[in-house]
C-alpha cells in the first residue's frame, strides 16, 4: 500500500518516510495540504495519509476535510500527526472524519500500534 | 560493583519478591539503582548497598527491591489479546454467568495501572453499563509506588500516545496540565491493592480472568511453578488466564491448558 506523508518540516517528512518504508509502505510526500491533495488525485494507489494540522497553504484540517468530503476517497484512511495536543483539537479533528490521531513527539512504536488499530500493521 | 554486593542484594530480591537475579548481571543492577542512589544522596550503588547491609532499613530496603524492576507497560498491550476479549471472552462470559451475574477480572501485576484501565475502557464500550451486574476489576502489584500512581490514573502524553485510540482518549481521558486522567467513572470500575504474588495471596475472590502478563519472567523457576499454582487456584474453571507474549507456559501443563482463540493463547487451569 502507498503512504503519502503531509509534512512541511523536511525533517519531519524524512522521518516519517523512514518509519513508513520499514514497515513496508510505498511513501510520497508533500509539504502542504494543497500538494497533497494533488498527489492524492494523481496517485489512486494511496490507501493511507499522514498529514500534519499547521501547513501553509492549506492546512491540516482544511485537507481532512477536503477528503472526507469527495466520497471517490472513502476508502482512504487518515492519520494526524499533530503538536496540537488539546483534547478539543482531537475532538475536532476526529469530528472531520480522521481515523486516528498521533501527538508529537512520537515513538516508531506509536506509529506502528496507531496502524495496528486500524488494521494495517502488525501490533 | 563489589561482589559482597551483589550477593547481598540477590538474596534480597529472591526473598522480596522470588525475582531471580542472574550472576554477572552487575551492569543491570547499576542502571537501576543508579537514579535511586544520587536521588538519596548516596556516593554510588555501592554505598547504598554497603549501608543497607550494616543498617537494614525496611523502607529503603522496598525502594531497592522495587527500582530493580521494569515496571514497562502499554494501554492495550499487545492489541490481539484486548480483541479476543471483546469478540469471544466477554461474549462467553456474560452468556455463561448470566445468572450470578458476576464478572471478576484480576490484573495481577499492574504496574502504572494501564492493564487494568484498558479492561475498564473495553467494557464500557462494548458492553455498556451491565445493569444489574456486579463487576470488579482488582489491580494489584508489588510496588506500592506503583499502586499510588495507577490509583491516580494520570498519564504522561508519551504513554497516552502509545496505546490509547483517539477515539477512547476523547471519551474517557481529560487533560490535567500536561497529563492526562483516566475519568472517575472508569477508575471506580477498578479496586487498586498491593499484593506480592511471590508470597501466599491475601483472600481473594475465584476469578473470571487472571492478566499475569510480563512478571512471570522475574521469578526463578520454582517461584514461578508456585505462583501459577496459587494463580490457578484462584481461577474459575472455565476462566482465562493471560501470560506475556514472549512467556511459555510448556513446563506448566499440568497446571493449566491452553485456549488458541484467533491469534490469542490463553490458559485454563485443569482441576
Ligand atoms: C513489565 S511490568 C508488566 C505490566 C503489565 N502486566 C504488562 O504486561 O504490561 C512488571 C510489573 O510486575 C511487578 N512485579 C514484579 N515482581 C512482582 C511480584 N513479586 N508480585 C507482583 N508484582 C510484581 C513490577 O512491579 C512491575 O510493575
Amino acid at each position: 500500500m502507498r503512504v503519502l506523508v503531509i509534512d512541511d518540516s523536511r525533517a519531519m517528512r524524512s522521518i516519517l518516510s523512514k518509519i513508513m518504508s520499514e514497515i513496508g509502505f510505498d511513501v510520497v510526500a508533500a509539504a502542504h495540504g494543497r500538494e497533497g491533495l494533488e498527489r492524492l488525485r494523481e496517485d489512486d494507489g494511496i490507501g493511507l495519509v499522514l498529514v500534519d494540522w499547521n501547513l501553509p497553504e492549506m492546512n491540516g484540517y482544511e485537507f481532512v476535510q477536503a477528503v472526507r468530503a469527495d466520497p471517490a476517497y472513502d476508502d482512504v484512511r487518515l492519520i494526524m500527526v499533530s503538536t496540537e495536543t488539546e483534547r478539543e483539537r482531537v475532538l475536532k479533528a476526529l469530528d472531520a472524519g480522521v481515523d486516528e490521531y498521533v501527538m508529537k513527539p512520537f515513538t516508531r512504536a506509536t506509529i506502528v500500534e496507531k496502524l495496528a488499530f486500524l488494521g494495517l500493521a502488525d501490533g | 560493583m563489589r561482589p559482597e554486593n551483589f550477593i547481598f542484594l540477590r538474596s534480597l530480591m529472591r526473598q522480596h519478591a522470588g525475582v531471580l537475579l542472574e550472576e554477572g548481571k552487575e551492569y543491570l543492577v547499576l542502571a537501576r539503582l543508579g537514579p535511586l542512589a544520587r536521588r538519596e544522596s548516596w556516593g554510588s550503588v555501592d554505598e547504598l548497598i554497603s549501608h543497607l547491609r550494616s543498617r537494614p532499613n525496611g523502607e529503603l530496603r522496598r525502594q531497592v527491591a522495587e527500582a530493580m524492576v521494569t515496571t514497562e507497560t502499554s494501554f492495550f498491550r499487545d492489541v490481539h489479546p484486548f480483541q479476543t476479549l471483546k469478540d469471544v471472552i466477554f461474549p462467553d462470559l456474560i452468556e455463561r454467568r448470566a445468572g450470578s451475574r458476576t464478572l471478576r477480572i484480576w490484573s495481577a501485576a499492574c504496574a502504572a495501572g494501564q492493564e487494568a484501565y484498558s479492561v475498564a475502557m473495553l467494557l464500557k464500550e462494548h458492553f455498556g453499563d451491565l445493569p444489574g451486574w456486579h463487576v470488579r476489576i482488582v489491580a494489584s502489584d508489588v510496588s506500592s509506588a506503583m499502586i499510588e500512581r495507577a490509583k491516580l490514573g494520570s498519564y504522561s502524553q508519551l504513554e497516552i500516545n502509545r496505546g490509547v485510540p483517539s477515539h477512547l482518549l476523547t471519551r474517557h481521558f481529560e487533560r490535567d496540565g500536561l497529563q492526562w486522567r483516566v475519568n472517575e467513572d472508569i477508575r471506580q470500575m477498578v479496586d487498586f491493592r498491593q499484593i506480592n504474588l511471590a508470597t501466599p495471596f491475601p483472600p481473594l475472590p475465584e476469578m473470571d480472568i487472571i492478566f499475569a502478563r510480563n512478571v512471570l519472567i522475574y521469578f526463578d523457576e520454582n517461584t514461578r511453578r508456585e505462583v501459577l499454582r496459587r494463580l490457578a487456584g484462584n481461577l474459575r474453571k472455565d476462566g482465562y488466564l493471560f501470560v506475556g507474549g514472549a512467556e511459555t507456559m510448556i513446563a506448566y501443563s499440568d497446571l493449566f491448558y491452553r485456549l488458541q482463540i484467533d491469534r490469542t493463547s490463553c490458559y485454563r487451569p485443569r482441576r
